[in-house]
């Protein structure tokens, strides 16, 4: 198949063979990074924005290290940098980004729907790093790839996604794509942290965490986002990391084939334990090492470049 | 100025009365209604005729929510923008809210709102008082006060007024002075998110508003109005929760009156999909199973009133982000043909119609509406077949944020007539 879309907004625009065409593409493009000169011309000449408007590390690392591998020119705004805290619209700012002839605008933003608001009115294109509690698309993408290399297909897995659901994209994005492509999810989280009708994406709920790992394939633990609760969603960390964190009892538990997930940043000690978080079953560091890879897949393919999807 | 509407069918409510007639107005008044072949009144020779032939004429429509945004956001909308727009929507009175900057908490800005609207000559102006000063929630704003400079009903609209002994004693001491309260329910607490909670918000990512948020406080208000025997209107319905609640407190006895807009009973959540700003709205837009609820209780009138809540905002409030934009759409020029669809549709019948339009919000703020010789002038001449494609460019609001543009619709005012004299004429479009 070819790609034919401008933007990537998230990951439920996305079909089956689009989403395996993206893993496809960046399990091909992996191996540019274990070179000792690591760069392609493949991008030359494109310019790639980033527009943060939300902290982030990683994720902002992994999208510039992965437009330079391809020789894409990149520019990074952050929030503190931009003219957002003067009093700019988010409109305006990317008007005046847009008009220094990008290829590319990435952008973080703490509000839902912000990067579908951009692009509706660019003719860059747009990807999503992140809007608010809606989706994280490279995120999901990224954990896919981690997971598929593993476990060589995705269809048929039992997913656990245990923690704070509700303010979460990359829940959001991962129960969309992993049920996309075939796998079964399963969340668990405090009652106060499982959204309405989230069963409506494709998830089902277990009544325990226990009940969620107990045969789950791929354990993967989301952060408790500090940030973005309202108050009385928990009594304490320490209630939390008993009940529902993945701590040294329960790592007994689970199957011992079970990759450990997490997207990271980690609170030790709440949401998972530092045996689990760096033991034999993490593969923490290696959704890292593959989000770069999955980062030029999504920049390869937006700027034109056409790949041939296998079934999966 | 004398006018004879000619051969419409006359429709009243209050006298059940359906016939087509001539209606005879002269002197701000109207002298009389008689079927069209029969003699004028002695001496009557119309300055004006109007063919109202295949309109219905209705006692002048009230729209008892509006934010007319002058004093301080003119840029949105002023008194006159509103009004143009109201005629434009057969509207010959609107009662605007007192969330304007300064706020309508005292009689200097009452006195401002009114002098202004009389001036114009054109809709009628109702200002509401804020129930609280500067709708803070914490000090009961002089409502005699405003009572004596023109208000009609006081509201903290735009925020609920979250402490019970503050409504309570607002309750209170506007029944003392007859001044309808108006109450816009919602738990601050609980409504944070900016859309319908439920399968669709979790979807989109955006925190939720449940339906709980607003009927905890539509149950705390009717308990208060039993407590202290004194009514209390309900703002903007959107919720099932809502209305049994409202339904059960009338069977019970309870000085309860309501109102919904016409996006409740028109639209449910699924108009936000696209993270769209003009769909949203305090509260907001609800489920299905909601916006049935709310359709049956206008038909069996535990929702007495169809008010717009016509909230006009500009495109630097609305062209943002989803969570950062303003709540609210314009009603005033789409409110006629969508409560027509609820007649069209069989929901209700055209008396209900004008009843929940006209009549009702009258009873509620102490206007009589009717078509009776000697009854004041305010007339809605409604063409109840006209098509055509609504347009928010068109339209004679100063703002254009509504979900409607580009619709289809049916039905609209042909006429409008203020006090004997006519303030919107289709044909000529002013």
């Amino acid at each position: 198949m070819t790609w034919t879309k401008k933007d990537l907004l998230d990951i439920d625009s996305l079909s089956r063979a689009e989403i395996s065409l993206i893993l496809d593409t960046a399990a091909g493009l992996k191996e540019i990074s274990e070179r000792p000169i690591k760069k392609v011309p493949t991008l030359k000449g494109k310019t790639i924005v980033l527009l943060f408007l939300e902290a982030s590390t990683r994720t902002r690392v992994s999208f510039d290290i992965a437009a330079k591998r391809l020789s894409a020119d990149s520019i990074s705004i952050s929030a503190a940098s931009s003219s957002i805290i003067k009093g700019e619209t988010l409109i305006d700012t990317a008007k005046n980004i847009e008009a220094m002839r990008p290829d590319m605008l990435v952008i973080r933003h703490s509000a839902a729907g912000s990067p579908h608001l951009l692009a509706g009115r660019l003719s860059c294109g747009v990807v999503n790093a992140g809007d608010g509690m809606h989706a994280h698309p490279t995120q999901a993408l990224l954990d896919m790839m981690s997971v598929r290399e593993v476990k060589k297909q995705i269809a048929g897995l039992n997913i656990a996604i245990i923690g704070d659901i509700a303010h979460s994209r990359v829940a959001r994005s991962n129960i969309t794509g992993f049920t996309r492509m075939g796998a079964h999810v399963r969340l668990a989280g405090p009652p106060t942290m499982i959204p309405a009708g989230i069963e409506r994406m494709g998830a089902s709920v277990a009544g325990t965490v226990d009940e969620a790992v107990e045969d789950a394939d791929v354990i993967m633990m989301l952060r408790i986002q500090k940030e973005r609760q309202k108050p009385f969603l928990m009594p304490s960390e320490r209630e939390y990391a008993a009940r529902y964190g993945l701590n040294s009892a329960r790592l007994k538990r689970i199957r011992p084939d079970a990759l450990i997930l997490h997207p990271g940043p980690v609170n030790r000690g709440v949401e998972i334990s530092p045996e689990a978080a760096d033991g034999p079953q993490s593969i923490i560091l290696d959704q890292v090492t593959n989000g770069v890879a999955i980062r030029m897949a999504v920049f390869y393919l937006l700027a034109g470049g056409v790949r041939h999807a296998d079934s999966d | 100025m004398r006018i004879r509407i000619r051969k419409g069918r006359v429709l009243d409510p209050q006298r059940s009365v359906d016939q087509i007639a001539d209606v005879y107005i002269a002197e701000k008044k109207i002298v009389a209604v008689i079927p069209p072949d029969a003699p004028g009144p002695d001496g009557f020779k119309a300055d004006r005729e109007i063919d109202a032939a295949g309109c219905i004429v209705s006692p002048g429509l009230i729209d008892m929510h509006v934010h007319l945004r002058e004093p301080g956001h003119e840029y949105k909308e002023t008194i006159e923008s509103g009004l143009r727009a109201a005629a434009a929507g057969g509207f010959t009175a609107v009662c605007c809210m007192p969330n304007t900057d300064p706020v309508n908490d005292n009689a200097q800005i009452t006195r401002y709102i009114v002098e202004r609207a009389d001036s114009l000559k054109m809709t009628r102006v109702f200002p509401v008082g804020a129930i609280s000063r500067g709708l803070e929630g914490k000090q009961m704003a002089e409502i005699g006060a405003m009572k004596q400079a023109g208000i009609r009903a006081v509201s903290d609209d735009g925020r609920p007024v979250a402490d019970s002994l503050l409504m309570r004693r607002a309750l209170e001491y506007a029944a003392g002075l007859e001044v309808p309260v108006i109450s816009h329910c919602e738990d601050p607490h609980l409504s944070f998110g900016s859309m319908n909670e439920g399968p669709l918000s979790t979807r989109l990512g955006l925190a939720g508003i449940p339906n709980a948020s607003e009927s905890i406080m539509v149950m705390r208000d009717i308990a208060l109005a039993a407590l202290t025997g004194c009514p209390v209107h309900i703002a903007h319905v959107s919720t099932a929760e809502s209305v049994a609640a409202i339904r059960t407190g009338r069977d019970r006895g309870v000085a309860v009156t309501a109102e919904t807009a016409p996006h409740y009973f028109t639209l449910t959540e699924k108009a936000v999909a696209a993270y769209d700003t003009h769909a949203k709205m305090n509260p907001p837009l609800r489920s299905e199973s909601d916006r049935e609820a709310v359709r049956r209780a206008i038909a069996d009138k535990t929702i007495g009133v169809i008010a717009t809540d016509h909230a006009p905002h500009a495109p630097t409030d609305k062209d943002v982000e989803f969570e950062n934009a303003a709540n609210g759409i314009i009603g005033l020029e789409t409110a006629l043909p969508l409560a027509l669809s609820l007649v069209e549709a069989g929901v209700i019948d055209i008396f209900r119609m004008i009843d929940a339009m006209a009549v009702e919000p009258g009873r509620i703020i102490g206007i009589p509406r009717s078509l009776d010789a000697g009854a004041p002038a305010d007339i809605t001449v409604i063409d109840p077949d006209a098509e055509y494609v609504y347009y928010a460019a068109n339209g004679k609001s100063k703002s254009r944020n509504t979900p409607f543009d580009g619709w289809k619709m049916k039905g609209c005012a042909a006429w409008t007539l203020v006090d004997g004299k006519i303030v919107y004429d289709r044909l000529e479009n002013v």
